[in-house]
């Protein structure tokens, strides 16, 4: 049976003759070419000092981050200015280090927070735990939670490193109306899925940045 | 005049505001060496260096000597205490030590007295500097014994077995030199080097003295004592605060040290480049210590230049090399300089000396000709021993499989 696994089960690309053909790198080619190569390494060092440095003088010059750079995350709104999260917990099942803690409550008439039955009353993001590998912005069915390029972190107490959904709301932009307030009329939380919500109604309330206008 | 009579009208008060200027000039150009390495070797790995604390970062290395006094001073259960104490005291004093036969300038006038930048003259100035780099060696070995912990000893010792081992060689590519100047006293030698640098005329001691150097003060290629992979921190490692900041200076001190007695015995002490020595007489003959500061900082440079370049050598090379290639090729340099001394002396005529100069060369080539043949020889014999297969299982190399497979 050992003879039998030696048998090639696969097309003979030309590798076994080269290997048998396999020129040998020997003697002189490997020994180390005189005295003068070894100052080239002096040369290399001498020549590198002019060099510009790479070096980026980190608080006072920030480099923009690559684009799709994973850092801290953001939760969305719909144009009117409702959530887009709706409590399904998704994010947090796909978190491997189990950074994410959601819990949903019910959108009443009274107060709502995200068109559909739930929004996330609870959200917190453990940036403790947080690898910053984005299976969550994978799971989230619709794109509530997203990453944003801040990477500015770092804190002295642990307990500031739990960003509570304040913390990762996405700003509010002119024309929304801050939750809770009902949604859009005559519209369904499919409309509002499929991006057919733009702005929001009078009915639903004073838009920001209109109040001076 | 010369400088010992010179010296020796210095009023007891001169010497002391002297000694102090020294010891002020040590630690100053410790704070900046320590800072232009890390300048210089972060240029070379592309990168920015220290430049947070001052102008250009330049109260980096007082900023950092402020920490480490302010740290904690362990001594461990296991250290001879005593010992542990004086180790870096001794250390730290004696590399101070050479400083006071070193030359920094010409004649010049200082509160009024005509002196010289040196404190004191001795006809044996060089080996009074040999001698206070042995002693250091004892700071070195009581540190890594005293510690009462394996990584210092072993690093004690194999700093001590490299700084003896290179100060050998150092001391034969010195030898050199006192046979040409037919003195020991750094003045002296100074002086002789009016015309022409030693550095050109015994050019083999000064290289065996470039190497020998860097070996004899722990520093990269060479700095195996500190080898961090293997030994931690070497003989220092069980040493924190001002302790540790004793040995850290007196590593800087040592290379300054190093330096400067190079600058003195081979590159002309403080006398300018050939073909400017006008200069020597500006600024009342106190131009003269610029010059001696500008060699010792090339020599610096070169030390931080192999730091930057050179991966640090295995235990067994360097021995290896400082035993078996520097000290032989320094006595047989000793051997030629002194024939040609000796027939200057005796005065023989420029033919003979020519003749001499001819064979010497011969035999030098004859001699590594020789040496490369039985090199080769001995690679062949390695090589034929080579071929017999391993008696314990090792796994397939290709060629071998194809020539299983096809026959």
């Amino acid at each position: 049976m050992a003879e039998n696994s030696l048998t090639p089960r696969y097309p003979d690309l030309g590798l076994i003759a080269a290997a048998k053909s396999e020129k040998k790198i020997e003697g002189d080619e490997l020994k180390a070419k005189g005295f003068f190569t070894q100052l080239q390494g002096f040369w290399v060092t001498f020549i590198t000092m002019f060099k510009k440095v790479n070096t980026v003088n980190y608080p006072e010059v920030k480099e923009p981050t690559a684009a799709r750079f994973h850092g801290r995350h953001q939760l969305n709104r719909y144009d009117d200015g409702l959530e887009k999260c709706i409590g399904c917990e998704l994010c947090a099942w796909a978190c491997p280090a189990d950074a994410i803690l959601v819990e949903a409550g019910d959108n009443t008439e009274t107060e709502r927070f995200s068109p559909g039955e739930r929004y996330g009353k609870v959200y917190q993001i453990n940036y403790l735990r947080c690898v910053f590998c984005g299976l969550c912005i994978e799971a989230c069915p619709t794109r509530a939670l997203t990453m944003t390029n801040e990477y500015e972190l770092a804190d002295d107490d642990r307990a500031k490193l739990i960003y509570e959904k304040q913390d990762l709301l996405g700003e509010m932009r002119a024309g929304m109306v801050p939750a809770p307030h009902p949604m859009y009329p005559d519209t369904t939380d499919t409309n509002y899925y499929r991006g057919e919500v733009t702005k929001a109604h009078p009915s639903q309330g004073t838009p920001i940045g209109e109040v001076n206008a | 005049m010369n400088f010992a009579d010179l010296l020796g009208n210095d009023p007891g008060w001169l010497t002391t505001v002297k000694a102090f200027l020294v010891f002020a000039l040590c630690v100053l150009l410790t704070l900046l060496a320590i800072w232009s390495e890390r300048r210089i070797v972060a240029r070379m790995q592309m990168r920015l260096g220290p430049n947070r604390v001052g102008p250009f970062g330049l109260v980096q290395g007082l900023a950092d000597g402020v920490k480490l006094a302010l740290k904690e001073d362990l001594i461990p259960k296991a250290a001879d205490k005593i010992v542990f104490i004086i180790a870096p005291i001794i250390s730290v004093s004696t590399c101070f030590l050479s400083f006071a036969v070193i030359p920094m300038t010409g004649k010049v006038s200082l509160f009024g007295h005509k002196t010289a930048m040196q404190l004191t003259d001795m006809p044996v100035g060089v080996l009074f500097i040999l001698a206070a780099a042995s002693v250091g060696v004892y700071g070195i070995v009581l540190a890594g014994w005293s510690s009462g912990s394996t990584y210092p000893l072993l690093g004690g010792l194999r700093s001590s077995a490299q700084v003896i081992s290179y100060e050998v060689a150092m001391g034969l590519s010195l030898v050199a030199v006192f046979i040409r100047s037919g003195s020991m006293s750094t003045s002296e030698i100074v002086a002789q080097q009016h015309s022409l640098w030693y550095a050109v005329a015994l050019f083999p001691s000064f290289v065996i003295y470039l190497i020998s150097m860097v070996g004899e003060t722990n520093r990269a290629p060479f700095d195996l004592a500190e080898a961090e992979g293997e030994l931690v921190g070497g003989f220092h490692t069980e040493y924190s605060s001002l302790k540790f900041a004793l040995f850290f200076l007196a590593e800087y001190v040592n290379i300054i040290g190093v330096s400067a007695l190079a600058t003195t015995l081979f590159l002309g002490g403080y006398h300018a480049l050939p073909g400017l020595t006008f200069t020597e007489n500006w600024l009342g003959g106190w131009f003269t210590m610029i010059w001696f500061m500008a060699k010792v900082i090339a020599f610096f440079f070169i030390f931080v230049w192999l730091r930057g370049t050179l991966p640090r050598l295995r235990y067994d090379q360097f021995m290896k090399f400082g035993w078996k290639v520097l000290i032989p090729a320094s006595l047989f340099w000793i051997m030629v300089a002194s024939s040609f001394r000796l027939m200057s002396q005796r005065g023989a005529s420029k033919s003979v000396v020519i003749a001499a100069a001819i064979g010497v060369v011969i035999i030098l080539l004859a001699a590594i000709t020789l040496f490369d043949r039985s090199k080769e020889k001995s690679e062949e014999r390695e090589a034929l021993g080579d071929v017999a297969p391993p008696s314990f299982p090792v796994p397939q190399i290709p060629s071998q499989r194809a020539e299983q497979l096809h026959g």
